[in-house]
């Protein structure tokens, strides 16, 4: 008999819920995937603001929750299980959603299910692409993470093989945004202006890809400081910046130093299948190179579309779905979200 | 008629079944736990052991009452997302109630008091009753010392905690009671009204700073 499974996410700035049913054959299939997002109250701050980002979340929960069952046409009873995040993300954020699901989850009582959003990432191209190799090698890129993880078993086994050392890669397109005037995020503005670019125009550095720093770990910081000098320098010297080409030579850099050590990764362990998820997957210079560099080295790679790539629900539901496939143990009711949840914990 | 009261305003983590019949108010069962980094972890299993202890199922309840604080945020958003999500689920009104009208409706003193809980930062939220416990002024949050009110006791662990810096006596109680945040509903309740809505009563607008103009890498 197929199962209803809810899921919760508050991870950051997008209050998510999503439903998915898990079938018998354990595939699973997307019925809502509803996000209220704040993002609009931090544009002006430039990032997330925690406390704003808590209030939304509060806001928007119980709405978001009637959304997504109006989308799939089910009512609350009709949930077998309920999945959260429990982390990594903000700790007053995910207080919010955790509080909910608690409440939800004794509400009607089901099995509760505390899971890790970077792994949440992952399992929501089960609902695109079906169920995934294994193993297979993941890139998570987006404001908040940066990492290369090898997944053996989506529902209990990942490994982080490398992730940054400083920035997230979307933190350094906010920035480099900002020094070119583009609004917050960053990522799609700076993804506009590249397209009208020259992306070899400017020779900006890539970071950590010296022969003794760590193969799999990811820098952005000095790239970011580049574009920053580089643009300080153009325009002391009175000259126009020519904003579209250094867009196209940042994203350039970013995507170069991504995919190569993807590439790597998965040559190096014997690894087939490539996942890009998060926000900066829906980038068209990343999943373009991704594609053409993946292709050479005879790798399957996947990327979710850009509605599932970014925070929602839907990922938290899909992850619930192959936690409770595999008959993973349930969440106690009194657990604590962790802000720094580690990546090799799928499931509390 | 059966009511389920949540309230995480303040260190404590409150929960309890409370029976309203007219004027009569019995609480049924209640838990609560002073432990200020708890709220996320305890509230809902504080809920069903209230409901568990009062012998009665989550389904038996008629309504929630839930106190919008004015509280620390992270504690008071736990208790608020956990009322908002048990009222949903189970098709239950939810009346909001001000923390320190649940406060208020404790106190047994028949002069004008305060109430005043601690809003960390060296300040309280306050608000003042007069000696029939209608609030006549607030809430407020300010620092104790700045607080010019003519009153002589106060209640709640603000008033604990800042006692000669506010010039008051404290009096009981020091945490809202599961029976004092349905009393402060009472009168919905009882009218069967359409509750109001489950805003938080923050009183601080969130620390933010807009972002000056990028940072020179250079030099000039
Ligand atoms: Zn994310």
């Amino acid at each position: 008999m197929s199962r209803i499974i809810m899921g919760i996410e508050s991870s950051c700035d997008e209050t998510g819920v999503g439903l998915v049913r898990l079938h018998d054959d354990g595939t699973v299939e997307l019925l809502a995937d509803e996000v209220a997002s704040s993002v609009e109250q931090h544009a002006r701050f430039g990032g997330v603001v925690p406390e704003v980002a808590s209030r939304a979340h509060l806001e928007a929960m119980v709405p978001t929750t009637t959304r997504a069952f109006e989308k799939a046409g089910l009512a609350l009873s009709d949930v077998d299980a309920i999945a959260v995040t429990a982390g990594p993300g903000l700790a007053g954020a995910l207080l919010v959603g955790v509080s909910a699901a608690k409440a939800y989850a004794t509400a009607l009582d089901v099995p509760l299910y505390g899971v890790n959003h970077l792994a949440g990432h992952i399992a929501v191209d089960t609902l695109q692409h079906g169920p995934l190799p294994a193993p297979c090698l993941a890139l998570l890129v987006s404001g908040g993470h940066t990492q290369l993880l090898r997944v053996d078993d989506i529902a209990s086994s990942i490994t982080e093989l490398g992730s940054t050392v400083d920035d997230a890669a979307g933190e350094a397109y906010d920035k480099v945004a900002r020094v070119l005037g583009l609004p917050y995020p960053g990522g799609p503005p700076i993804d506009k202006a590249a397209k009208n670019g020259d992306p070899a125009a400017i020779a900006f550095p890539r970071g950590m890809t010296g022969p003794r720093d760590a193969k799999n770990d990811f820098s952005f910081s000095g790239l970011k400081t580049a574009v920053a000098r580089w643009v300080e320098g153009a325009s002391r010297r009175g000259e126009e910046i020519p904003v579209d080409d250094v867009a196209a030579s940042f994203q350039e850099a970013v995507a170069d130093v991504l995919t190569m050590k993807a590439v790597r990764a998965a040559e190096e362990q014997g690894i087939g299948t490539i996942v890009i998820s998060g926000g900066v997957a829906a980038n068209s210079r990343l999943s373009g190179l991704a594609a053409e560099r993946c292709a050479a080295a005879g790798i399957e790679l996947r990327v979710p579309r850009p509605r599932l790539c970014t925070d929602n629900g839907a990922m938290i539901a899909a992850l619930g779905a192959h936690v409770v496939a595999a008959k993973r143990p349930t969440a106690a009711l009194d657990f604590s979200a962790n802000p720094a949840l580690p990546v090799n914990v799928v499931s509390l | 008629m059966l009511v389920l009261a949540i309230d995480t305003s303040t260190p404590a983590v409150t929960a309890g079944v409370v029976e309203v019949d007219g004027e009569a108010v019995e609480t049924r069962g209640e838990r609560v736990t002073v432990d200020p980094r708890a709220h996320g972890e305890l509230i809902t299993p504080h809920a069903l052991a209230a409901a568990e202890a009062a012998g009665v199922a989550l389904k038996d309840l008629d309504a929630i009452v839930a106190g919008v604080g004015p509280g620390p945020f992270t504690g008071l958003r736990a208790g608020m997302a956990t009322a908002a999500a048990l009222g949903h689920a189970l098709g239950l009104p939810v009346y909001p109630v001000c923390s320190l009208d649940a406060l208020a409706a404790d106190v047994t003193s028949a002069e004008p008091f305060l109430v005043c809980t601690d809003a960390r930062r060296r300040e309280v939220y306050w608000a003042a009753y007069d000696g029939a416990g209608n609030r006549t002024d607030g809430p407020h949050v300010q620092r104790p010392a700045d607080l010019e009110a003519d009153v002589k006791v106060a209640a709640g662990d603000g008033a604990v905690l800042y006692a000669e810096a506010l010039g008051v006596q404290p009096i009981e109680p020091r945490f809202p009671s599961p029976a004092g945040l349905v009393k402060a509903a009472r009168s919905a309740l009882l009218a069967k009204a359409e509750p109001a809505p489950l805003t938080p009563l923050y009183l601080r607008r969130p620390d933010a700073a807009e972002p000056a103009a990028p940072k020179r890498v250079t030099a000039r």
